[in-house]
């Protein structure tokens, strides 16, 4: 009990000293996440909506994939990636492990496959009402995927506030390809992780509340956006 | 696509004129059926379509007027037989068509938006748009609404909203689908007049309805269908005073079981 009491005073103090090494710790987080959250939905969106509206062998088979790969265990993400950019992997000669590009491949890989999957719901959706007016007008379902997307985009959101929920909550993945080295890969969660092992719980707690608080104003605020445009819009 | 910058004049007035380019019509239906789920929907239906009159499509529910719509428009293929634009050489008669839907399928867009879309996929330069919008706008009675969102429209409204997106691309052949059917008399009333202001400037007009009125008022000929096949093709007045079959008899009485 003494510990979670603790932690709020922690978090309070950390919060309001804006101690320098939080405010780092928190910008690398973000930066990772946001980066890898828009890397995802640059492959995922198109992935989706591609296929949603084409039929092909085997595309049952790419979703069930799609659909398992976002249970996919975030250590084995950050394993296999290790693999690839450690000095002998193929990717070696980058010299990428232990830098926040690694982290941010490892969570656009882990995000991908959520973005994808719930953006092929939607578009399949939109594109039940949608597909005899487009191509009484002419589009050829690739030519409507642009539209599509826009128009699915209030709904979308909840697909690209998965995968950020996702990315920033993760430890397994980043902590493996980055390593938590202070200064340079430390992220929310892989202090967090740290400072539990170091038995330093109050500070653990502080960190995560911290992290909860800064979730949930992303999503509260997203979640504002949305609702009010999708009354204008839907 | 370059046809249709070519054709896109810049002045308003010119906008909505039905295109220059040489009729896609005749339309010919030649033996087309139709099966879905193991049934035989449309039988083996002949007929052509020549450019001018008005046609309407009449028929108990579930006669297969509205697919027999989308099988000329190019929505469905047949499962046998051809549909064949004659005079169409080597144009692509769906981008000389158009299609009203029953119930208006709008972009989550504004009202100018949503034409703006239609006339992209028509490839007219984004210059020549703007003047086109407006005056489709101006002449469905929708120009306060250009910034509104589409789906915030009325019934009335919304159908509106698809008959200009239509008439905004020029079609020389508009396929509507029972265009009227969840509209007050009044929404009605102004979509009718679209439509035969449309026809007028020389769009070909073919369309299925259940308001034997509507048909009477805004019809020349009747492509008379029952259980998937074409019973009559024939004038307005002959199949309203004097139909050719008895299945046609017994619709007129609304006796028709299906």
């Amino acid at each position: 009990m003494t510990d979670i009491s603790q932690a709020f005073v922690t978090a309070l103090h950390l919060l309001v000293a804006f101690d320098a090494n939080l405010v780092e710790i928190v910008g690398l987080s973000l930066r990772v996440s946001l980066s890898a959250v828009a890397l995802a939905v640059l492959v995922g969106l198109p992935l989706g909506a591609w296929l949603a509206l084409f039929k092909f062998p085997g595309r049952d088979a790419i979703i069930v994939f799609l659909n398992a790969l976002m249970g996919l265990p975030p250590v084995v993400v950050g394993l296999v990636v290790y693999l690839m950019l450690s000095r002998s992997g193929p990717l070696g000669v980058l010299g990428l492990l232990f830098t926040p590009t690694a982290m941010i491949v490892a969570q656009a890989i882990l995000v991908t496959p959520i973005v994808a999957a719930l953006t092929r719901q939607v578009v399949a959706d939109l594109w039940v009402e949608y597909s005899e007016q487009m191509r009484s007008m002419g589009a050829s379902p690739l030519g409507a995927i642009p539209a599509l997307l826009y128009d699915a985009r209030f709904t979308l959101v909840t697909a690209v506030l998965a995968g950020f929920g996702r990315a920033s909550a993760e430890v397994g993945a980043v902590m493996i390809v980055g390593g938590n080295i202070d200064h340079v890969t430390r992220m929310m969660t892989t202090a967090i992780a740290l400072e539990v092992s170091k038995g330093d719980l109050a500070l653990a707690l502080g960190l995560g509340i911290v992290l909860i608080t800064l979730s949930l104003i992303i999503n509260a605020a997203t979640h504002t956006v949305k609702v009010r445009a999708e009354a204008v819009w839907t | 696509m370059n046809r249709d910058i070519a054709m896109s004049a810049p002045s308003a007035t010119a906008a909505t004129t039905p295109a220059t380019a040489p009729s896609i019509l005749p339309l010919r239906v030649e033996n087309v059926s139709f099966d879905a789920g193991g049934k035989r929907l449309i039988n083996d239906m002949s007929f052509t379509l020549e450019a001018g009159p008005r046609t309407v499509i009449l028929g108990p529910n579930g006669a297969g007027k509205s697919l027999t719509l989308r099988l000329c428009h190019g929505l469905l293929t047949p499962s046998a037989g051809r549909v064949m634009w004659q005079g169409a050489g080597k144009q692509d008669p769906m981008r000389r068509q158009a299609m009203v839907f029953q119930r208006p399928v709008l972009l989550r867009r504004t009202v100018a938006q949503n034409i703006d879309y239609a006339l992209k996929l028509h490839g007219v330069p984004r210059a020549a748009r703007g003047p086109i919008i407006e005056d489709v706008l101006s002449r469905t009675g929708l120009a306060q609404f250009a910034k509104s969102p589409a789906r915030h429209l009325s019934g009335g409204e919304q159908q509106k909203l698809s008959l200009a997106r239509a008439w905004a691309t020029k079609p020389q052949v508009l396929f509507l689908d029972e265009p009227t059917a969840s509209l007050d008399p009044a929404a009605t009333h102004a979509v009718e007049n679209i439509i035969d202001t449309m026809h007028t400037e020389g769009t070909r007009i073919i369309m299925t309805t259940h308001d034997l009125g509507q048909a009477r008022r805004h019809a020349d000929e009747v492509l008379f269908i029952n259980k998937g096949r074409l019973m009559e093709k024939t004038p307005i007045e002959d199949f309203f005073n004097a139909p050719e079959t008895g299945e046609a008899a017994a619709f007129l009485k609304g006796e028709l079981r299906w």
